[in-house]
């Protein structure tokens, strides 16, 4: 079945992650990555948690990455998919998959973000199946 | 042969609530340690260490210990969610080793049921929390973030509902015989995947009760011990962790016993074939399945198998469990289930567990807690513990 829209709580935004919220409200999906070391981390940080190093630059990420898992909420008063997605950048983050009827849902399959308002009007990551 | 041990547990008490309106907080903490120091046949001027979680009220332990009037030269208060009492008892028995207390009091309790908080409620703890915006807002709750976990296990090994379920059917065999067990009545593989889905794979009996009460242990010096008689279970290894998300570079298909596991059985001397009954953390059935693939009791990815058919049922399967009947059946007291994994394992090593679910013979036994989420952070801890001759 095809998905009913939800609300998107506030983020909580601080200095160390205003840039990637910023990024989100021009349609960006911005990563973290230490000058140092050449990891990605995720979430961002001002400290790379690999290395310790300082020197972390951030950059867009392409946007397209697959469901490492997800698990369908049914028991909730409008149901929605919770999800892990790993980038093509190679790190894995929570999400939600949306738009997509919950059948077409699977492991491994290619998605691509998209963007939802939240409550407070900032613009979150969400992920769609690829078409 | 007889093993030597730092520090033995020397008395447990269970709460025997489930649903606690007519109590506070700070009286259930009271009315578990006095169980626990009568079980032990010591009285509260003797404690002189106690040990508590981070959600007990006031800061620390300090609230607790004026409530109870304890006088008190060392405490703890390390919080790692549910594994945090297993993890309280590792540090009981080196605070005695180390000469700073011979009796250590350790307690948990409260009252999700009475107070109406529902584990479907998002467990942020402050705007602090640095991976807040990046979380809070897709929802996670306990059950979806366990669904994940279940959801790649049975993506990378084959592991099946049905699988999962006879974890379920284990714990409810065992709990039929406790009077104070939430659920008691048995259920079938077909009970468990035919109940309502609650977040996939999760069905509703894939997860364990909502209850309140509490526990309380007493770790005593081996002089103290001694001077006790032969009630007294010894600890024999102690390996707590903590896994999380790693800068985004994870895998859900094992938890922080993969860590404390090989920790707790290098410092007993033992491997997991040596033991005779095994306390696993059942906030839902994945929990335990990954913990018992991470403790060695079968390789990874074999879990599936190894809990089926009744392996895990006392006086059927090679791996009796949580004879209790767990958080799946019994309790979950405050919603963290370490502190019933402790009791249940010493009354085993006791003799004392009820007539049809004791492992006869039962000389060692292993208890692991789990904290947190193991898709998220997760905190380990396990004890392995002998009995008196062992």
């Amino acid at each position: 079945m095809s998905q009913q829209e939800r609300t998107y709580k506030e983020p909580g935004i601080n200095m160390e992650t205003e840039r990637y919220w910023e990024g989100t409200k021009n349609g960006q999906l911005l990563m973290k990555k230490c000058n140092s070391c050449g990891e990605t981390h995720f979430y961002p940080r001002a400290i790379c948690p690999v290395c310790f190093s300082s020197d972390t630059e951030w950059y867009e990420a392409s946007g397209k990455g697959k469901i490492y898992s997800y698990s369908i909420m049914r028991r909730s008063e409008i149901p929605y998919v919770m999800a892990y997605v790993t980038l093509d950048e190679g790190v894995t983050m929570m999400t939600n998959i949306v738009e997509s009827d919950f059948d077409d849902v699977k492991i491994g399959k290619a998605v691509e973000v998209t963007f939802r308002k939240t409550e407070g009007n900032q613009s979150l990551p969400v992920f769609r199946l690829c078409k | 042969m007889s093993r030597t041990s730092k520090a033995y547990i020397a008395g447990i008490y269970e709460h025997p609530t489930r649903k606690a309106i007519d109590k506070t907080i700070p009286q259930l903490h009271a009315e578990v340690a006095i169980g626990a120091l009568k079980d032990a046949g010591l009285t509260k001027d003797d404690v002189d260490g106690y040990f508590c979680d981070g959600e007990a009220p006031g800061l620390g332990g300090m609230s607790m210990a004026e409530y109870m009037g304890l006088n008190i030269t060392y405490t703890d208060t390390t919080e790692t969610g549910g594994s945090s009492y297993v993890v309280h008892v590792g540090h009981a028995v080196e605070a005695i080793a180390a000469g700073k207390c011979n009796v250590a009091l350790i307690t948990l309790a409260g009252r999700p049921r009475a107070e109406g908080v529902s584990s479907l409620a998002a467990r942020a703890r402050g705007d602090d929390l640095p991976e807040r915006g990046f979380e809070i807002p897709y929802a996670p709750v306990i059950t979806n973030m366990y669904g994940m976990a279940a959801m790649r296990h049975m993506y990378e090994y084959g592991t099946t509902s049905e699988q999962l379920a006879w974890i379920k059917v284990a714990a409810s065999h065992h709990a039929q015989h406790n009077e104070h067990a939430v659920l008691r009545d048995v259920v079938t593989v077909e009970d468990v995947v035919n109940s309502p889905m609650i977040s996939d794979p999760l069905h509703r009996l894939d997860c364990c009760v909502i209850s309140d009460g509490g526990g309380a242990l007493i770790v005593v010096s081996p002089e103290i011990a001694k001077s006790l008689g032969d009630r007294c279970v010894k600890v024999l290894g102690h390996g707590e962790a903590v896994k999380h998300l790693n800068g985004g570079r994870f895998d859900l298909t094992y938890t922080g016993a993969a860590k404390s596991g090989p920790i707790a059985f290098t410092e007993a001397n033992l491997k997991p074939t040596d033991i005779d009954y095994a306390s696993i953390y059942d906030s839902f059935t994945i929990t335990v399945l990954e913990t018992i693939e991470d403790l060695g009791f079968c390789e990874k990815g074999q879990g599936g198998k190894f809990v089926s058919d009744g392996n895990l049922i006392s006086g059927v399967g090679k791996l009796p469990f949580n004879t209790d009947g767990g958080g799946l059946c019994n309790n979950h007291p405050s919603n963290r289930g370490g502190m019933t994994k402790v009791i249940e394992a010493v009354r085993q090593l006791r003799g004392e567990a009820h007539p049809k679910v004791q492992v006869p013979d039962c000389t060692l036994a292993l208890a692991h807690g789990t904290g947190g989420q193991i898709s998220a952070r997760t905190g380990a801890g396990t004890v392995i513990l002998g009995r008196n001759d062992a």
